[in-house]
């Protein structure tokens, strides 16, 4: 566990070493205000809740989380550090546990200082504050699974760029797989039992059901699981992929 | 008793490449194991898994009696090892970096442990510089340092003074042959002047395979210059110093050249390299020749590596 403490220190420090830590918290926090108060229609609607606000995170975190997956075992690989920090002495799954839990508190990080957006609303008017707590812990966990889902991406090749993009549309299957439009598309020729798996793959789907303030056990499931399986995969990937240069 | 570092019948194939081709050594506690051989001859491929970032198509590493495939982390923490290029976190500094390696490695007093390497390696004055502002030289050091952090008992250097000036190179040769004594040191380099300076025992690999296992010593004897004696004569006939040269009962073949103010150049090559000079030094006396200069040559490693490595060979 200290190990991984350590892994994931250095990571997060990363983080805070160049400007990518304060370019994202500032544009995180634009982004979700402006999305609320303005597409969201948060005043127009009057209502004391904080549904606006965060029903556009999954469409944040789509650009936003690669961008900062990107650069987790792509920059490794291609610096060549990754030899370093796999003749240290620690497990393949140490390692990518660390650098995953440094996204994830960095993400944590984030999503805490929207908190004038709690604050405000509670100003206004008398929400429902238990709804607030569970969509807040569901943003957070679908955050995860984003960061899951990037960081195996980026062990994938040396570049960047291509991890991020390559990041971003896997990550788009999984929100669009909930979305009306690509449930119509396959509704009309597949069986309702594949529809129903599709939908259910669906980042929006686990989501919304959490932010409605209904913490179902099945949807936090559906998160770590996912979580689960990307991690594993990226482990089985950087072990296959580090001996090519 | 088991050696250190034992290796057996590792190989690892790229694709089609046999980059390593079923090599086996042991390295013992004290020695200085100097990895020679052209690039792309199976060096750091071999290292690489050695360390445990490789995994061999098969073959064993043990180290210190943890096989690295079997028991990675506790091979891995006996275990200090510079990749090749030196490669480092560019956006930590060399203090951030050291913490990171023995927070890992779980280095007591790690502290002091630092200011005894830093110290060690003249690094207090870049402590505190992110690391992709160095020199390559302090790059090296920094790489040296995460290396030797945790006192492991066996050491793996990918080409440690690759890059830094003469003096440099002397300290980290200096540094080394301090610390070998209570570790089994594995170093690789195509300097072959490094192989003397710090190595005991140095194995030459080419496409993959040793083609070559010994102490420098024992290298430079494959050399056809081993022991040859060069003779500088003043005035004598060069018929008659030739005739008795060649008299003598080792001395395989001779070639002699003039050179200015009626000198003459005699290098006598000894039948395997036997040492002739004795003889040589006594027919000198004997003769009564006006000797300038006598020299032994010990034979080059660069020649035997030449004549080993060489594909056409």
């Amino acid at each position: 566990m200290a190990k991984v403490w350590a892994i994931c220190k250095r990571e997060l420090a990363g983080y805070f070493s160049t400007p990518i830590a304060y370019v994202f918290i500032i544009i995180f926090l634009f982004l979700s205000g402006i999305f609320a108060f303005y597409l969201g229609d948060f005043f127009g609607r009057g209502q004391a809740d904080l549904v606006t606000f965060f029903s556009f995170h999954p469409w944040l975190y789509l650009f936003l989380i690669p961008a900062l997956t990107m650069r987790l075992w792509a920059e490794e690989r291609r610096g060549g550090t990754i030899e370093l920090l796999l003749t240290l002495p620690i497990t393949m799954t140490e390692a990518v546990i660390g650098k995953f839990l440094a996204t994830w508190i960095f993400t944590g990080i984030t999503l805490a200082l929207t908190f004038p957006m709690w604050l405000t609303v509670n100003y206004l008017g008398e929400p429902d504050n238990g709804v607030i707590v569970a969509s807040y812990i569901g943003s957070f966990l679908m955050a995860g699974a984003f960061i899951a889902i990037g960081s195996c991406i980026s062990a994938l090749t040396r570049n960047q760029v291509i991890a991020f993009v390559i990041s971003l549309v896997v990550c788009l299957v999984f929100v669009l797989s909930g979305f009306p439009l690509v449930l119509d598309f396959f509704a009309g020729w597949t069986p309702e039992v594949i529809v129903q798996a599709i939908s259910s793959f669906s980042f929006l789907t686990h989501f919304d059901g959490i932010s409605k303030g209904v913490i179902d056990l099945r949807d936090i499931v559906y998160f770590l699981t996912l979580i689960a399986f990307w991690l594993y995969a990226n482990a089985i990937l950087i072990e296959l992929k580090k001996a090519d240069l | 008793m088991m050696a250190l570092v034992e290796i057996e019948n590792l190989t690892k194939k790229f694709h089609d490449l046999t980059a390593v081709n079923n090599i086996s050594f042991a390295v013992e506690r004290g020695e200085v194991l100097g990895f020679l051989g052209p690039n792309g001859a199976g060096k750091s491929t071999s290292m690489k898994m050695i360390t445990g970032f490789l995994a061999p198509d098969s073959g064993t590493v043990v180290v210190g009696g943890d096989d690295v495939i079997d028991n990675p982390v506790s091979a891995k923490y006996r275990i200090g090892y510079l990749p090749e290029g030196a490669p480092l976190y560019s956006d930590m500094t060399p203090l951030q970096l050291l913490q990171f390696v023995g927070n890992v490695r779980g280095v007591t007093n790690l502290d002091e442990r630092i200011r005894e390497v830093v110290d060690k390696i003249n690094l207090e004055s870049v402590m505190e510089q992110s690391i992709g502002t160095l020199s390559k030289g302090f790059k090296r050091r920094v790489g040296i340092a995460q290396a030797i952090l945790h006192d492991p008992e066996v050491l793996v250097l990918d080409e440690p003074t690759d890059g830094l000036d003469p003096n440099q190179k002397h300290e980290v040769r200096t540094l080394i042959n301090a610390m070998a004594q209570d570790k089994a040191i594995i170093l690789s380099t195509h300097i072959l002047e490094e192989v003397d300076a710090v190595c005991t025992r140095a194995i030459i690999i080419a496409r993959g395979e040793i083609v070559a296992d010994g102490s420098p010593v024992d290298l430079e004897r494959r050399s056809p210059r081993h022991n040859a004696v060069v003779l500088v004569v003043r005035g004598a006939p060069q018929a008659q110093v030739t005739d008795s040269l060649n008299g003598l009962d080792m001395s395989g073949s001779l070639q002699s050249r003039e050179v200015d103010g009626g000198l003459t150049e005699y290098t006598i090559f000894p039948v395997d390299g036997k040492s002739i000079v004795a003889d040589v030094g006594r027919l000198v006396r004997e003769r009564g020749w006006a000797v300038e200069r006598l020299e032994v040559d010990r034979g080059g490693l660069d020649e035997v590596f030449r004549a080993i490595t060489s594909p056409t060979n």
